[in-house]
């Protein structure tokens, strides 16, 4: 059945949050989500990276793996057009724009080892879907993850003054939260499905 | 030096990357919800990180510096398309069980780790022992999580009811936020003793 992209596009926001139910990115997530401000910059650098590696992605997987039959190649293709295409954006953005550099710049070399960027292009090929579907995937993937990381961050300035078990501070506390934080989006679950 | 029983109990318990470390938590979170896909992808990582560590240790004073990164990468990848074929051609339901997270295995942070902090630096015997005890470590976390996990959602252990008709399975165990509340309360055990010796 063909999903109306824009659904797809809600759906990876709200109701298969790529990190909330695909447990995906959680590195960068967990050790960079202090404060709001680092964490908007990544979430950013994040959803632009996304939105464009997973198109990019879909033209090299249908246009060059599919028809030389490359297919087992996938992984280290994709891994590939990942890094190489972070690496690019970084050097442009520091080219054109030195405020968004600082801004972007810093965890751009974060990204190539985020596993939601390799994630949402392997979802792409499992689930199949069309180039405007796949686009709008990564963008909604990109959006989700900003989303929860900019509620982490949040959530931990508050906490910080509060009392936290001795071994639960760190990391065991913001695994808690976020448990709850996938508690709380399971309520959207009844919007929109995808599977 | 440390001979290699200590590197393996070092690399799989001390300094377990998942407790102590918090890497390579994407997969632990993901596949934790029966037993039988733990034990898969902690054999495929096992496999992936003990082969990654021999070769780079082999190729460490060949690699430059300044392109390691992309070398460990491509090693990675290219022994997880190894797994995944492996998969596809004798565990087909598996493989779709674990969907992508077999090729997410490159990006696990775990393998990374080790190739940057003990393989470039040690002789490829050395590598080995320190690439099966992470992976043996990694698998545990994986096993103990699931085992819950399984236990409380379904009522069974790799498949074999335990738990008989009067259990109510506890959906929620199955669903995403449990394996963060799993992780996190493992995470609690196993550091509070260890805090608490250190007196803070």
């Amino acid at each position: 059945m063909e999903i109306s992209p824009l659904i797809i596009f809600l759906a990876a926001i709200f109701t298969s949050n790529i990190l909330l139910t695909n447990f995906l990115g959680m590195c960068s997530y967990l050790s960079v989500s202090r404060q709001i401000e680092s964490s908007f910059g990544l979430g950013l650098a994040v959803f632009f990276v996304l939105t464009l590696t997973t198109a990019i992605n879909y033209v090299v997987y249908h246009y060059l793996l599919i028809p030389f039959d490359l297919v087992y190649l996938r992984y280290i293709i994709f891994i590939v057009v990942i890094a190489a295409f972070v690496q690019l954006t970084e050097m442009v953005i520091e080219r054109i724009s030195p405020v968004l550099y600082y801004t972007l710049g810093i965890f751009l070399p974060l990204i190539t080892v985020n596993c939601a960027i390799l994630g949402v292009s392997l979802f792409m090929v499992i689930r199949d879907y069309n180039f405007l579907q796949s686009v709008l995937f990564g963008a909604g993937s990109g959006l989700g993850w900003l989303l929860a990381i900019l509620a982490l961050a949040g959530i931990r300035e508050r906490i910080r003054y509060k009392f936290v078990p001795v071994g639960l501070q760190g990391a065991g506390m913001s695994l808690i939260v976020t448990g709850i934080m996938a508690l709380a989006f399971i309520g959207f679950s009844g919007i929109v499905v995808i599977q | 030096m440390m001979n290699k029983k200590q590197i393996f109990i070092t690399s799989a318990f001390t300094e377990n990357s998942i407790w102590k470390q918090i890497l390579g938590i994407c997969s632990a979170l993901a596949v934790t919800n029966l037993m039988e896909n733990s034990l898969i992808m902690g054999l495929g990582v096992i496999f992936t990180i003990t082969l990654s560590n021999f070769t780079i240790s082999i190729l460490r004073n060949f690699i430059p510096k300044n392109i390691r990164m992309i070398v460990q990468t491509l090693i990675i990848a290219s022994y997880v398309i190894i797994v995944d074929i492996f998969l596809r051609a004798y565990m087909p339901e598996i493989s779709t069980a674990l969907g992508p997270y077999v090729g997410l295995i490159i990006t696990n942070c775990i393998i990374m780790g080790r190739l940057e902090a003990f393989a470039g630096k040690n002789k490829p015997a050395d590598a080995i022992v320190d690439g099966i005890g992470s992976g043996v470590g990694y698998t545990l976390v994986l096993l103990i999580i699931s085992f819950v996990r399984e236990l409380f959602g379904f009522g069974t252990i790799f498949g074999v009811t335990i738990l008989g008709e009067w259990w109510t399975p506890w959906s929620i165990m199955v669903m995403p936020p449990s394996a963060f509340f799993m992780l996190a309360i493992l995470i609690w055990i196993v550091t509070t003793p260890k805090k608490a010796k250190k007196g803070d």
